[in-house]
């Protein structure tokens, strides 16, 4: 008796690390600790991208109920997939959505621009990166939403639809 | 007179070199004990990711801030929490992690202790 239920024992261990493995390899590789949901956004100095004026964060979050910020930089392609809820987004009147330039060339962010269009309301420079770091970002793509100067949502990676519709229900 | 111009010299390289070298050293320390959170397994100091590259950057603007290694830990872990510490601080998140190989530790001899006295009684 004891050496039946030993080796069914053993396939039935191993089928079931097998299976969560299995799912494991579905999941995304990026461990995201929960934080504290509602963070203040951070406060930085910057330039704007077209005219290259130098301008303060609290100048770009201010006048609009909410704010989507976007990372992107021309050199990323899944960057390229979420462009169209940008600018499905960009139609919405209460919401504003500023680019983050994130470490790009400036002539292949602007072809970027003109080839799919320019969803966004305003777009600054982050040449070194940090900035991105200032908003806890992990990379491109990334998205806030924001109110009251406060990060109400974070979206690391591309958008979808599911997301696009979590953000139009947010921001009715 | 030019002997001096010469020493002069030479004492002020030394001096900003070997505080340059601190500077340098203390920045290699804290991004050691930073993990790369888009990378696996790795320190930033290991990475060459964007990510890590940037937060290289981020420390060493820190740093001549005047931020110590306690404040760029205390701001890193407000963005981004506990998490990209390799050596997090004892916190109420944190307990159960240091606490638990001292729990294991006296739970295991204790367990020693009782088949040790059990031998000797069976003796």
């Amino acid at each position: 008796m004891k050496t039946k239920i030993f080796p069914l024992f053993l396939i039935f261990t191993f089928s079931i690390i097998f299976f969560v493995f299995y799912k494991g390899l579905q999941n995304t590789n990026i461990y995201t600790p929960e934080t504290k949901s509602e963070i203040k956004i951070p406060n930085f100095q910057t330039k704007e991208f077209f005219s290259k004026d130098k301008i303060n964060s609290d100048q770009i979050f201010i006048g609009s109920d909410y704010y989507l910020l976007n990372i992107w930089a021309s050199w990323c392609v899944p960057c390229k997939e979420e462009h169209k809820y940008l600018m499905d987004l960009s139609k919405k009147e209460n919401i504003k959505i500023i680019g983050q330039n994130y470490k790009d060339n400036f002539d292949n962010a602007k072809n970027f621009l003109i080839n799919l269009d320019n969803p966004y309301d305003l777009i600054f420079f982050d040449n070194d990166g940090t900035i991105a770091i200032e908003w806890g970002a992990y990379g491109v793509p990334e998205t806030f939403l924001i109110k009251n100067n406060l990060i109400i949502k974070k979206i690391i990676g591309p958008l979808n639809e599911k997301i696009l519709s979590e953000i139009k229900e947010l921001t009715k | 007179m030019n002997i001096l111009k010469f020493l002069v010299s030479v004492t002020f390289l030394i001096c900003f070199s070997s505080s340059d070298l601190k500077a340098k050293n203390l920045e290699i320390e804290i991004t050691k004990n930073l993990r790369c959170l888009i990378c696996q397994g790795q320190s930033v100091y290991d990475s060459d990711s964007e990510f890590a590259n940037s937060l290289k950057i981020l420390v060493e603007k820190k740093l001549n801030e005047g931020l110590d290694e306690k404040q760029i830990y205390a701001y890193l872990k407000n963005k981004y929490g506990d998490w990209i510490l390799y050596d997090p601080g004892f916190s109420k998140n944190t307990y159960f992690l240091w606490l638990l190989p001292i729990l294991m530790f006296v739970f295991g001899g204790a367990i020693i202790l009782k088949k040790v006295i059990l031998n000797k009684k069976k003796l």
